[in-house]
């Protein structure tokens, strides 16, 4: 973890509530995947956690929604503001893992997490298999990108108005040899339910109070005892969550 | 050269500010990202008798200037402190620390004092009877000056490390609680711990925390914690451990010159890890500004 300031380079909304924002700053803190930042904002008492969609030696790219007065707060900044962030925070995926047909989950605000993931897995000569999932064709993006890097993406909307009608459970390919996801805690445990006997990882969300493991504010329960999503986490082996299906 | 050092029944501690139990773990997080020993010491996460996952999540919320926990005294109890927490940080942490025990009855009160007082890293009890967060426990013996009492006594008497005692401000009294504490043998005290507040989020329009109320905390609270310190002062004898709302340098002054001989730091800590180190830089500068040599001489300074 490391502390900086950050310069806005880029602004833009990418559905009515999903933003991406790009960062110059250092990102020699960041080594996974996955892992997540947190942003400290005029106003706020607590700073942001935010997931990193992406990153080089110059900067990274956040993609977040607006789902309270933080990200509401965040979606007025302009190019050229200045940001405190707190880098390089919580441990993200193993793509190491990955075998040679991994399967990427995103569902909504879930989805920015697995770019960079998607990069690494098809520079590594792996075949990721992606499915998207949003509510509806209106709230759909990055859908392209992932495309772009070369990963078969197939697209899920829960009220079918882009292609395969229902939750990302209804299009799961077959014969896939590890399961990355990152989504709302129903999919997450829905895709459990349905990727039983395949190993995984999975990231977790939760309200959180300092994040970098001091406060114990977003413990979860896993089989091998109480974890912090924000130190020991976000991502856990599947395997762990040990949920009753 | 500015004199930071303070002491606290008679451990002297190279300066007063220390971070408060809850925020800091167990030492180590913070000494990946710098040299703890810069510290007077701190306060380690409120330890039971027994191990505790504590609440539900959500767990957090934002509040105006401030922030609410419930958390619940997570805790792996205290054999596993002492056989793996303490010695893990004996690594990192060259002084002694402050041992925070939880409880949830007088006996296990004292059986976990008791349990810690052979411990050489232990430089004093700070004995919570004031967490919010968990039912039938804890702030039950804060809100009761005979309960306070009792849980003193039965501290003191299995113990030879000095014991403060760590009030609730969700009292009407605050003094009448340090004197039941002070006549029961207490050697210290230490306040304030955190406010009872809740959140409801207007989407569901349920609490945002999933205890309901947590503890609030952060600068909003630090004119209360000021007034309280300050009220204890007048009441009791004892060296205070003052907190509440501390985040800078001004703070720290502000709240010994309430009557705290030495101050703890609590939220602060969570929006800047490095927000002790921070405080102990601007300390001598700061000290200097108001014409203060020695900060020992400026307890309680606002009483005269």
């Amino acid at each position: 973890m490391k502390q900086g300031i950050y310069t806005v380079t880029e602004h833009r909304a990418l559905t009515k509530d999903v933003y991406l924002l790009r960062l110059e700053g250092d990102t020699s803190s960041l080594t996974s995947p996955g892992q997540f930042v947190e942003i400290a904002l005029d106003g706020c008492f607590l700073r942001r956690p935010i997931s990193v969609c992406d990153y080089d030696s110059q900067g990274l790219t956040l993609i977040y929604k607006i789902v309270g007065r933080g990200t509401e707060a965040m979606s007025a900044l302009k190019a050229g503001a200045r940001l405190d962030l707190l880098c390089g925070l919580g441990r993200g995926f193993d793509p190491s893992a990955a075998g040679e047909r991994p399967l990427l989950v995103g569902g909504g605000v879930g989805v920015p997490p697995l770019y960079r993931l998607a990069r690494l897995l098809l520079a590594a000569g792996t075949r990721p298999e992606v499915v998207l999932g949003f509510n509806r064709a209106e709230e759909m993006f990055y859908v392209r990108e992932f495309e772009e890097l070369g990963a078969h993406v197939t697209v899920t909307t829960v009220d079918g108005s882009f292609g395969v009608r229902g939750f990302v459970t209804a299009a799961l390919p077959e014969g896939c040899t590890h399961v990355f996801a990152c989504g709302p805690m129903p999919m997450l445990k829905a895709l459990y339910g349905a990727t039983q006997g395949i190993p995984g990882q999975f990231s977790l969300e939760e309200r959180m109070g300092c994040g970098f493991g001091a406060c114990m504010g977003c413990s979860i329960m896993t089989t091998e005892g109480s974890r912090r999503v924000c130190k020991d986490g976000p991502v856990f082996p599947k395997e762990v969550l040990g949920w009753q299906i | 050269m500015a004199d930071l050092k303070v002491n606290l029944s008679g451990w002297t501690l190279d300066n007063p500010v220390i971070p408060a139990s809850g925020t800091f773990g167990y030492g180590y997080e913070f000494a990946e990202l710098y040299d703890i020993n810069m510290l007077g010491t701190f306060s380690f996460k409120g330890t039971t008798r027994e191990p505790r996952f504590g609440n539900p999540t959500p767990r957090i919320a934002e509040c105006p200037a401030g922030m609410i926990n419930a958390v619940g005294m997570q805790n792996p109890g205290i054999d596993r402190v002492i056989a793996e927490e303490l010695p893990r940080l004996k690594r990192c942490f060259h002084k002694k620390v402050i041992a925070n025990i939880g409880g949830f009855s007088v006996e296990e009160y004292a059986e976990t004092c008791a349990r810690i007082d052979k411990e050489e890293q232990v430089g004093l009890i700070e004995v919570n009877i004031s967490c919010p967060n968990v039912h039938d426990g804890c702030i039950t013996f804060g809100t009761d000056p005979l309960a306070a009492a009792a849980v003193t006594r039965a501290v003191k008497a299995v113990t030879t490390k000095p014991v403060y005692i760590k009030l609730s401000p969700n009292v009407t009294d605050i003094t009448v609680i340090a004197r039941a504490c002070a006549d029961a043998g207490a050697d210290g005290i230490s306040l304030i711990n955190t406010l009872l507040g809740m959140r409801i989020d207007l989407h569901t329009r349920r609490p945002v925390i999933a205890n309901t109320m947590g503890g609030f905390s952060g600068s909003a609270v630090l004119p209360v914690a000021l007034r309280m310190v300050y009220q204890v002062y007048e009441a009791v004898k004892l060296p205070i451990i003052g907190m509440g709302g501390v985040s800078c340098a001004r703070d720290v002054i502000e709240m010994m010159l309430a009557g705290a001989t030495a101050v703890e730091v609590g939220a602060a800590n969570l929006t800047d890890p490095w927000a002790c180190p921070k405080i102990l830089e601007e300390l001598p500068d700061v000290m200097r500004q108001y014409g203060m040599d020695s900060l020992k001489d400026i307890i309680g300074g606002a009483h005269r």
